[in-house]
């Protein structure tokens, strides 16, 4: 505040002044030295204590702290960290009785000056701005200086002091001087215009506290397969998303619906259990893997070491054993590996004993678990043959004693065949003998031949959802016709027993018959026989085309024998007497000149036409009774292992030793051909040599 | 349901098998035939090392995953399944 104001204070009217000051007096201090300056005349209260000499002179000591008394001493808050009410130690002591936010611009400054300057500018329109300004003080146009500084007063009242107060009346008089003239002016139409300033709302904090919201910590580390996962996962349902979105049809919400439900009883029923069926089968084979550790070794890799001090014989090595007690004393009926699945087979369960028929079952076993089958499906009459399909090694197609045939899908679970015949569709009326999958027709369904014992060859074509049959051809016994009554010639049926397609000449199949006859046929004729061969004196268990030959085929019969034919040679090429009645012959898959045949008195022959043409290079006993006959053999497509069946319901693997399945040998600088040229010659070689001996005889 | 039933009798009576065990996703065992305290040692331990080897086995090919664990030790072999929720360990003493 500038210095000169004091005196100038004293010059001012009175009226404002003096009445300024005595309200102000309460408050001021300056007005406290007045009335000191009084008590000097002591002015003794009337209830004022009498004190004696000693009593006054006695000393209280009073202490003064900066401790605020009125402070709480006992503030509790509560913690949500610690979850209590907690004593709060330090308690703030400061106490405001007065706070005062102000600035001053000195009158004699640069911008004190301008701004008087600018006042002067607008005075106008009766700005009155302060010089000094406290708080928010504006006065607009005034009709009267008293009024106005009446309002000053009121403004500056409250928390100004004196001086300021006294600085700015100086002011607002100063401006008065000016206004009148331009007062008149404003006021030409009974103009007014007021303003007053309300008191300010207080400003209040309000605060509370809330309970803070849940937390939990998540913490993992991501690794690649788990952002994998989280893509794919995504991925799915995207394309799920799509798919709703295209079967929006009601029609197709239906089925989702029902499947849903379905889906979701099923969840319910299962038993968390049933989760791991594929592990248990996974423990299953690796169960059987450690006990059966050393036949598999001998299964990859024995070589029986003694083949070479033998010259020219082999034996067969034992390895594992498949049999089951469902299938206890049900003969083998028929054996077939999978083609797709090397380790898999399916056995046919049976009787061979007409007057003991029962039931029958199909098993299919794994060289991986030899303990139990893969698949078992059961049916009410024996089976007689099976075959699978190259293609869709999940069919198998299987012939009953009771003339049907029936297809069992390995993919559906339950234990019915999905395909069956009936009587109505032309089911045979004798034990089916031989079945065998055919080459998609033209319009891509599937289809398979059969042949049984009532003289029918059929043709079964599976359409959507049933077979259909087309006879085509019927055996008839030549030359047998027996004139019945009235001249009427009565064909004798000739009983199909088996029968084999060619490899190459599509149409071309043989068939053997219970007489011992073999016929040449063709799909396309249905009325006579391409050829006859007068093969056996009894009736012909098996046939079978050379894989690599395409002229040469086998047969073996129940009269102990089997023959080697080329079938453009009406006999035999190669007779081969086996001292028991022949169940089944196989050539094998790697060579043109081996083949296999069993016989019903337990032994096990392989035959390698290139090492020996006049008798077997390894005749064997495999069965562990004498009584079981063999009743069938097949080779395995890649390993080097034959299995063979007998009629207690038993099938045995066996592996070849080296010597069975020689290759020629290997001659120094010279490669090793192979391939089906050159077995073809192999074989060739050897029909030539017979070829000749007829020829000169 | 009875088939895995039947699958987990067979194995169980299998030559030289000691015990079988089904472990979920957390290590708790939920069907056994060894006593208490051994299912639980074995389960925890376990599954334990199969996560670890499934994780192994992952990391280097995110399309790759385990599907069959054997440890071979002097006395038994244990072999452990994963399936997606599920591990069936069995042991066995196989030189019986």
């Amino acid at each position: 505040m500038p210095q000169k104001q004091p005196p100038r204070r004293q010059s001012f009217s009175v009226g404002r002044g003096a009445r300024r000051r005595d309200e102000d007096s309460g408050t001021d201090v300056g007005e406290g030295a007045d009335e000191w300056a009084q008590s000097k005349a002591t002015v003794r209260p009337p209830d004022q204590l009498e004190l004696t000499d000693a009593e006054l002179k006695e000393e209280f000591t009073r202490i003064l702290t900066a401790n605020n008394p009125h402070a709480p001493q006992n503030i509790v808050r509560y913690s949500f960290k610690e979850g209590t009410y907690k004593l709060i130690g330090v308690v703030n002591q400061l106490a405001v009785h007065f706070s005062q936010v102000g600035n001053l611009v000195p009158k004699d400054s640069d911008e004190g000056r301008r701004q008087h300057y600018r006042d002067e500018l607008a005075a106008g329109s009766q700005e009155s701005t302060k010089v000094v300004i406290s708080e928010t003080e504006i006065f607009e146009e005034e009709e009267e200086p008293k009024e106005a500084e009446a309002e000053t007063e009121a403004g500056s009242q409250t928390d100004m002091p004196v001086a300021e107060a006294a600085a700015k009346v100086t002011e607002e008089e100063l401006m008065t001087h000016k206004q009148p003239k331009e007062r008149k002016l404003t006021n030409q139409f009974n103009f007014s215009e007021r303003a007053s300033q309300t008191l300010n709302n207080p400003l209040r904090d309000r605060e509370c506290q809330m309970e803070p919201p849940p937390r939990t910590n998540f913490s993992a580390t991501a690794n690649q397969w788990e952002i994998y996962d989280a893509y794919i996962e995504e991925l799915e349902k995207q394309e799920k998303t799509k798919e709703k979105e295209k079967a929006k049809t009601p029609v197709a919400k239906k089925m989702g619906k029902m499947t849903m439900r379905k889906m979701t009883s099923m969840e319910s029923q299962s038993d968390d259990i049933t989760k791991v069926t594929q592990a248990a089968k996974i423990v299953e084979r690796m169960v059987n893997q450690n006990t059966y550790d050393d036949v598999a070794q001998d299964f990859k890799y024995y070589e029986d070491a003694a083949d070479e001090y033998r010259d020219q014989e082999g034996t067969l090595l034992p390895l594992w054993k498949f049999q089951n007690d469902k299938a206890k004393r049900l003969a083998v009926t028929a054996l077939c590996w999978n083609p797709k699945y090397n380790d898999l087979f399916a056995v046919g369960h049976g009787s061979y004993d007409f007057m003991k028929q029962s039931r029958g079952m199909l098993l299919l076993y794994s060289m991986k678990n030899p303990s139990f089958p893969e698949y078992i499906f059961s049916s009410e009459s024996g089976i007689m043959c099976l075959d699978m399909h190259v293609d869709h090694p999940y069919l198998v197609v299987v012939g009953y004693y009771d003339g049907n045939v029936a297809i069992y899908n390995l993919k559906k679970p339950h234990s019915q065949p999905s395909f069956c015949s009936s009587a109505k569709s032309g089911k045979h009326t004798d034990p089916v003998w031989q079945v065998r999958w055919q080459k998609d027709d033209m319009d891509n369904n599937l289809n398979f031949f059969s042949v049984s014992s009532d003289g029918r060859i059929v043709s079964w074509t599976l359409l959507k959802s049933e077979l259909v049959h087309t006879d085509v051809i019927k055996l008839k016994v030549e030359g047998n016709t027996t004139d019945g009554l009235d001249g009427l010639q009565l064909h004798t049926v000739g009983c199909g027993t088996a029968f084999d397609f060619h490899k190459e000449i599509d149409y071309m199949f043989l068939v053997g018959t219970e007489e011992g006859k073999i016929y040449k046929c063709s799909k396309s004729y249905s009325s006579k026989f391409l050829d006859t061969y007068d093969a056996h004196n009894m009736a012909v268990d098996a046939v079978s085309w050379n894989p690599y030959h395409t002229k040469v085929f086998m047969s073996c019969s129940s009269d102990w024998t089997v023959k080697i034919w080329d079938h453009t040679i009406k006999t035999p090429m190669f007779i081969y007497d086996l001292n028991s009645a022949v169940g089944d012959v196989a050539w094998a898959p790697y060579s043109s000149t081996v083949f296999a045949a069993v016989t019903t008195n337990g032994k096990t022959h392989v035959f390698d036409l290139s090492i020996n043409k006049y008798e077997a290079i390894c005749s064997q006993p495999v069965v562990a009774k004498k009584k079981n006959k063999i009743t069938h053999v097949q080779f395995n497509p890649i390993h080097p292992i034959i299995i063979v069946g007998d009629d207690r319901g038993h099938v045995i693997c066996l592996k070849l030793s080296p010597n069975l399945r020689k290759m020629p040998k290997e001659k120094k600088g010279q490669e090793v051909q192979k391939g089906p040229a050159v077995e073809i010659a192999k074989l060739d070689k050897l029909l030539n040599l017979v070829r000749e001996v007829k020829t000169k005889t | 349901m009875a088939e895995v039933e039947e699958t987990l009798k067979r194995i169980q009576s299998h030559k030289g098998v000691i015990g079988t065990m089904v472990v979920n996703a957390e290590g708790i065992p939920i069907r056994t035939t060894l006593d208490n305290s051994t299912t639980v040692q074995y389960a925890g331990l376990l599954h334990q090392l199969t996560m670890k080897a499934r994780s192994t086995v992952r990391d280097i090919d995110p399309q790759n995953d385990l599907t069959f664990l054997r440890i071979r030790s002097k006395k038994h072999e244990i072999m452990v399944a994963p399936d997606k929720e599920y591990l069936l360990i069995v042991i066995q003493n196989p030189c019986e």
